[in-house]
């Protein structure tokens, strides 16, 4: 039995071998892209939009609404990199309908990979809405002592975030594939089911969770990170 | 009994151990998560939007921990490095 799609070797050259993980994370990327050039090439601003652009023109819409109620913030400036890991997560874990498709994300290291841009993500919009010297400063911001936790925090929940995606699907298909031993009919149809409800349920929460951390680092005005009082937003009802 | 008889006892009894105990608490925080979500939903229900949101989240997070013990299981089970290293010498 295979723990994740890594050890399952396609093709090798020499030092170089091509696992089922990159043939099916290019698979993924060239579903997305081959859908956005062909949707691309029939756009129209006037008149009455195709039934496909109306669909995507609602899932776009969506998530900027969903990235405004996160962060009070202008949509657009996250939307680039936050919209495009929820996509690339969604059609990754989504495609596992297709027998012998086995989810890229089901892998450590396309995990970890998606993890590490939002780790880079986090200082790049922090430093281009602060300024390096204010962003700098925010580690320090409740108190000096706290800087060894907040840089453990920054690498831990890099991790976990990694971890979580991986678990989440890798348990998945796991045990869709132990089930498939024991009763083999239709109890795993049911599990791979359940299996892209929790796929899109991931998708959603990393998008979200990576939202956070962003706009946490490129949000911070001059008291908040540190204790600030809980604002008052009108009267409860 | 033979050092690799040992270590696949211990490690079938760690990874069965790890699930059990590593998921009560998760299993204990969710519940309470959704119970106090299902409350606030009846209380405040056009606010559900922003309370279901929280709630996935939070209990994505919060299943994070039994999510790792499920990793650690396993590993323990299907690629353990102390079996592999006892089992190529």
């Amino acid at each position: 039995m295979q723990l994740s799609p890594d050890t399952n070797v396609i093709a090798s050259w020499g030092p170089w071998t091509l696992s089922a993980t990159i043939v099916f994370t290019w698979l993924t990327i060239a579903v997305l892209v081959g859908f956005s050039l062909w949707l691309g090439r029939g756009l129209s601003a006037e008149g009455i939009p195709s039934h496909v652009q109306s669909i995507v023109e609602t899932i776009v819409e969506e998530i900027c609404q969903q990235i405004e109620d996160v962060t009070q913030q202008d949509p657009t400036l996250y939307l680039p990199f936050v919209g495009s890991l929820f996509l690339f997560i969604v059609t990754a874990n989504i495609l596992t309908i297709i027998p012998g498709f086995e989810p890229p994300t089901g892998s450590l290291s396309t995990t970890v990979a998606l993890s590490i841009c939002v780790f880079f993500a986090v200082p790049i919009y922090g430093i281009g809405h602060l300024g390096l010297r204010r962003y700098l400063l925010s580690y320090l911001k409740p108190t000096p002592l706290m800087l060894p936790f907040q840089i453990i925090g920054e690498f831990s929940r890099t991790v976990a975030l990694a971890m979580r995606l991986f678990g989440n699907i890798m348990s998945g298909s796991l045990i869709t594939a132990i089930l498939l031993s024991i009763v083999p009919f239709f109890i795993p149809a049911l599990m791979q089911a359940m299996g892209l409800v929790f796929g899109v349920i991931q998708a959603y929460v990393f998008a979200v969770l990576s939202l956070v951390y962003i706009s946490s680092a490129a949000s911070i005005s001059d008291e908040s990170r540190g204790y600030s009082p809980v604002k008052k937003t009108g009267a409860p009802p | 009994m033979s050092d690799l008889a040992l270590i696949g006892i211990a490690s079938i009894a760690g990874a069965a151990f790890t699930m059990a105990v590593g998921s009560i608490g998760p299993a204990l925080g969710e519940g309470w998560a959704v119970a106090r979500a299902l409350g606030a939903l009846a209380q405040q229900p056009d606010k559900a939007n922003v309370i279901t949101r929280t709630l996935f989240v939070g209990l994505a997070m919060v299943e994070s921990t039994a999510i790792y013990c499920l990793v650690v299981a396993m590993v323990l089970i299907f690629v353990n490095p102390f079996w592999i290293y006892f089992k190529g010498l």
